[in-house]
């Protein structure tokens, strides 16, 4: 098992497996994205009270659901760089917290677009809006933290308490609509509960949630194969993968990792 | 289908403002975080290539 760990957790490893899902993300991506905005924009029904307004859900939802999940990943990515230093966790935390912070403000801003014609106000200090409005803090304290240290692997450990630290906010967000009876109201879906809508109303929802987590996946592995090149740059490998046909650099990169996958 | 015109489709009941600003931003932020380390790739690329040839002509330059 412990070869398997040290084998999974190589950058090199990494790069090449990753090279090889990338196109199949990608390519599901698109497509539960599409076909995602289709259902939602076109073939959801409006709601009886809000009208089609309640559209938004499909964006401010699984925003809203990636945003948290995006926090508690880079917190395990955390606590495997403080437990057992490894450098692909150290590079996730890092590669993480962007994409995590943009969709914390999709979800909070989406959120105030549709509040407006919903409750009449942009924004509420109610304990929902303002557990996520510390997430993104959170966000921007583990981004601010990795420029701030110059070593990459002090950097990443400072981020990783952060994150860790930081991790309390979850629950509240979860709970914050039962603890405190503010604006928001409490979750439409429950894992353990039938949902309360017809199927064409929470069928684009799963497939949103589903496209949005695809699309992370695409934008973790493109940001980590990044971060790999810079990290490992000293390392024979990603010397022969830059140094080889020099003039067109991306797709050189791209064929050699082809051909050495062919090997 | 729900709507039964396209102008209705685009008129979201009384909500286009509401609906379209919100998908619009959504599809912006995620193609932002797809393509900003796309363009980010060539540039490390680009990087570490210039440190190699650097390299290169160092040694070249103290084995004359």
């Amino acid at each position: 098992m412990w070869t398997w760990f040290h084998k999974l957790s190589s950058p090199k490893w990494f790069y090449q497996i990753s090279g090889r899902w990338l196109p199949w993300i990608a390519c599901a991506a698109v497509l539960f994205l599409t076909a995602g905005l289709i259902m939602a924009l076109a073939y959801a029904p409006a709601d009886y009270q809000q009208g089609n307004s309640f559209r938004i859900m499909y964006i401010h939802v699984p925003s809203a659901i990636l945003a948290q999940s995006c926090y508690m990943m880079m917190a395990v990515a955390g606590g495997i760089v403080l437990i057992w230093r490894i450098k692909l966790a150290e590079m996730a935390l890092k590669c993480i917290a962007p994409f995590g912070a943009s969709i914390t403000f999709l979800a909070l801003v989406t959120g105030g677009i549709w509040g407006y014609p919903t409750w009449g106000t942009w924004w509420v200090w109610d304990a929902r809006g303002t557990s996520m409005l510390i997430l993104l803090f959170l966000y921007f304290g583990v981004i601010a933290l990795q420029s701030a240290i110059s070593t990459a692997s002090g950097a990443a450990r400072a981020g990783s308490l952060l994150a860790l630290v930081g991790l309390v906010n979850i629950p509240i967000i979860k709970y914050s609509v039962e603890w405190w009876n503010t604006l928001h109201q409490p979750a439409t879906f429950k894992l353990t509960e039938k949902p309360s809508m017809p199927v064409e109303m929470w069928s684009p929802l799963l497939v949103m949630v589903i496209a949005f987590y695809l699309v992370f996946g695409v934008v973790l592995i493109l940001r980590l194969r990044n971060e790999i090149l810079e990290r490992e740059h000293k390392t024979n490998w990603v010397r022969k993968l830059i140094e080889t046909p020099i003039e067109s650099s991306t797709t050189s990169v791209e064929k050699t990792s082809a051909t050495k996958r062919g090997a | 289908m729900y709507f039964d015109s396209f102008e209705a489709f685009l008129a979201m009941g009384k909500h286009a403002a509401y609906v379209w600003s919100a998908y619009g931003l959504g599809l912006l932020i995620l193609s932002l975080n797809v393509i900003l380390p796309m363009l980010n790739k060539r540039k490390v690329v680009a990087k570490q290539q210039a440190r190699l040839r650097r390299e290169h002509n160092k040694k070249r330059a103290t084995s004359q």
